[in-house]
């Protein structure tokens, strides 16, 4: 199956990716081959099969619910890319 | 023999006899890292100052330090591990200034140990390679030849052990990410179960999938390490809390009464001559040494890389949706609104593979499509752990190629990623079964490229795996072979 250029696009947009025109030529083509080398899956009849999510099932483990130090508000802001005071800063959000 | 070129046993000896000190190992170590690294490029970045200081405390017996055999010993952490006040950029231009506000787990039940840090790894970016080649600060060569790829994703740490730029390093291994490297290399590599080490403070990439462990020069180094890196930890819900035992018992010479499980899909047409010789030789090897070998099937063995390919992009996706651009990592500074920001932060700041990757992820995830490929790979996965229940019902420990070829030549599968993506054909259903996984030395081409061979044991049972290959290296000599790096 090869995938249109408007369904990579519209992956790229999910994803928050943008793409140049050579970009989306060429991860259409290989995500076709990827995709049909992953259909090889379908040869399989899983109807009656339980899903595994992790390889070892166990139950959550449960702790005391009590309050511990955590990172400082400054070291939480140490990376930001822009900040004010002690707020992350992103551009206008509400017009 | 240098002191670079010694394994942490050896060099914990001479520490104990007094005939040398850490701070002589740790200068050995980083007159090693400034004759090799540039042609080598194994780390991106150094901690010569604070490695002094960390050797003279060890020398010094500062600190609470118990009695450990890592005491004073240089280590080399994989640049996906966090360490407070440290670059962390799991080779990505996205994370290309994050410093580490954090100590990851692992690397701080090293510290505690006494080891000496030498410094941050190589890997291809977010883990997300098998050569090492999708590092956005430029690839790793392999010490046995410069001109091939050390295997990845933790080829740094695979290239710095074998170059002698560290004694032992810190790896990840979501589909192979430790043994192909190792294999390649002529190390061991040692993925414990999925839950046996914390991976707090590790980027994530697959989160069902994703494991710590240890990159050495022989087995006895292997299980040193593993004895420090295991245990729970609170701070990761998906670590088990079950007792550690002490590895180093469980190396001993004979193997009597032992079953080994040898699966007919890993001992196919395509995998390369030399390296099938020299498995066939292993199979006579453990033999010798008293272990009756017997025919396993894991019929479901083709069907792991659609399935990893499925499950680990998907997590990925959802994983990397935290590199926005807005709380750490790389910002687009033009973008004039909320979604340009995070579609131009992450279009700059991630490379081709990543991008690929999170492609995929989104596709299979996305509406109309997530039965079709998430649910049916899930279902796959437990026919695949299902194999192995059923093997392990034979056999104690299972033998397998790591790689079908040696290592490859720089450039040689870059342009086609599926032709990549196989290259971890034998190691990825141990990920997807969470079992516990190992590559150690089983001979070289007539080039003079190392072969690999994996073994493969029941859920915990590390000990069984470390035995086996305990006394198939006693019985051998290739893992004393260092390359002849100038």
């Amino acid at each position: 199956m090869k995938l249109s250029k408007d369904e990579v696009l519209k992956i790229a947009n999910l994803a928050r990716l943008e793409l140049s025109a050579a970009e989306v030529e060429k991860y259409g083509d290989q995500l076709s081959a990827i995709l049909d080398y992953v259909d090889t899956l379908n040869k399989l009849d899983v109807s009656s099969i339980e899903p595994t999510a992790h390889a070892m099932m166990v139950p959550t483990p449960y702790r005391a619910d009590e309050v511990v130090p955590d990172a400082t508000r400054e070291k939480s802001l140490v990376n930001a890319p822009d900040r004010e005071e002690t707020f992350f800063k992103v551009p206008k959000v509400i017009g | 023999m240098e002191l670079f070129d010694l394994t942490i046993h050896e060099l914990a000896d001479l520490l104990k006899q007094k005939k040398a000190s850490s701070r002589e190992i740790t200068e050995s170590v980083f007159k090693r890292v400034k004759a090799v690294d540039s042609k080598v490029h194994a780390y991106l970045s150094l901690a010569e100052e604070k490695a002094l200081a960390q050797a003279k405390n060890a020398d010094e017996n500062v600190g609470a330090i118990h009695e450990s055999p890592l005491r004073g010993i240089p280590l080399g952490i994989k640049d996906n591990f966090l360490i407070e006040g440290t670059k962390t950029t799991a080779s990505s231009k996205i994370l290309e200034n994050y410093v580490a506000p954090y100590t990851a787990t692992a690397a701080q039940k090293l510290l505690d140990q006494g080891a000496v840090v030498v410094g941050k790894l190589n890997l291809d970016e977010f883990a997300m390679g098998s050569s090492n080649e999708n590092s956005a600060f430029g690839g790793v060569k392999n010490p046995w030849d410069l001109e091939r790829v050390p295997g990845g994703s933790s080829g740094g740490s695979a290239a710095a052990v074998a170059a002698g730029e560290c004694i032992a390093a810190t790896g990840t291994d979501t589909g192979g990410s430790i043994r192909l490297p190792a294999a390649l290399t002529n190390l061991v590599g040692l993925k414990p179960t999925y839950g046996r080490v914390s991976r707090y403070g590790i980027v994530a990439f697959a989160s069902s999938l994703d494991q710590v462990g240890p990159l050495t020069k022989d087995v006895t180094d292997a299980a040193i390490m593993l004895n420090a890196l295991a245990g729970h930890d609170p701070k990761d819900s998906t670590s088990l809390n079950l007792p550690v035992p002490d590895y180093t018992k469980a190396l001993q010479k004979d193997l009597k009464g032992w079953k080994i499980g040898i699966p007919k899909e890993y001992f196919i047409d395509g995998t390369d001559v030399e390296v099938a010789k020299a498995l066939q030789t292993a199979i006579e090897t453990v033999k010798k040494l008293g272990a009756e070998c017997v025919d396993v099937t894991l019929p479901h063995t083709d069907y792991g890389v659609p399935t990893y390919y499925i499950l680990a992009t998907a997590e990925a996706s959802s994983n990397l949706a935290r590199y926005d651009g807005i709380r750490f990592g790389y910002r687009n500074r033009e973008a004039k609104d909320l979604t340009s920001l995070y579609k131009k932060s992450r279009s700059e700041g991630f490379g081709a593979e990543v991008k690929r990757r999170i492609m995929l992820g989104t596709y299979v995830l996305s509406a109309g499509y997530y039965d079709a490929y998430y649910l049916r790979g899930q279902k796959v996965r437990t026919l695949i752990r299902r194999d192995f229940e059923k093997a392990f019902e034979k056999c104690d420990v299972i033998l397998t190629p790591v790689s079908p070829t040696p290592a490859w030549k720089t450039g040689e599968k870059a342009s086609d990623p599926l032709k990549m993506y196989l290259s971890d054909i034998f190691t990825i259903n141990v990920n997807l079964a969470g079992l516990p996984g190992m590559s150690l030395p089983c001979g070289f081409t007539g080039s003079r490229l190392p072969i690999g061979m994996q073994l493969i044991a029941k859920h915990f049972e590390e000990e069984k795996m470390l035995r086996v290959a305990y006394a198939y290296e006693q019985a051998n000599e290739w893992h004393k072979k260092r390359p002849k790096l100038a």
